[in-house]
């Protein structure tokens, strides 16, 4: 699924609504939780997961084909646990 | 750092403020949405959101996992799990704002 199959999908389920409506709630969903992330903020949703940052330190890496050292700098990356409603849900035959 | 933790709750507030739908409505569509991604992954679809990133169902065989406190072999069985993988977009952006906050003199960087 992507991002246009699931507004297109949110589109089916509330005819009632304009689609230039159902596309500015999808993306407005994921701006949200993109910008709680940028602040360094933790966003929880019961049921399906959490989205946190981590903190990678500064490390010296190697270039794999070179073998050169570099300064790898501080980094976040965006991380995702899933939620135990979800989790268990991919495990049964529905 | 102080760390604040965003729920579905503010998801809403930031629907009803943008589009001008009901509070409740605006909180039912953050429901659905949730619920539509969910049903896809649970029917082992992978879902991809540009420039937020991508969701996809793995499958992990069995092994042989121990139980850290007694010691003693458990087998783990066969599972699907979740894997997210975020987009350049919100690396960078979630980097951005580190950069900005601290003074890194090395800007350097591998991969």
């Amino acid at each position: 699924m992507t991002k246009s199959e699931l507004i297109q999908r949110l589109a089916e389920l509330n005819p009632h609504l304009y689609q230039r409506d159902v596309e500015k709630i999808v993306t407005t969903i994921f701006d949200e939780i993109s910008e709680a992330l940028a602040r360094g903020d933790r966003v929880e949703l019961r049921g399906f997961g959490a989205f946190s940052v981590k903190r990678r330190d500064a490390r010296v890496g190697r270039n794999p084909r070179t073998g050169d050292s570099v300064q790898v700098t501080e980094k976040a990356i965006p991380f995702f646990k899933t939620g135990k409603q979800l989790r268990e849900r991919l495990n049964t035959d529905e | 750092m102080p760390e604040n933790t965003v729920t579905r709750a503010l998801l809403s507030e930031a629907v009803y403020q943008e589009v001008g739908l009901s509070r409740n409505e605006s909180a039912d569509l953050v429901e659905t949405v949730i619920n539509e991604i969910s049903d896809a992954l649970a029917r082992g679809e992978m879902v991809k959101i540009s420039s937020f990133g991508s969701f996809s169902v793995r499958q992990k065989g069995r092994r042989v996992g121990r139980n850290p406190k007694t010691g003693e072999e458990v087998p783990i069985m066969p599972r699907r799990v979740l894997v997210f993988r975020a987009s350049h977009v919100l690396k960078e952006r979630v980097n951005r704002v580190a950069a900005d906050t601290e003074d890194l003199g090395q800007t350097v960087r591998v991969g």
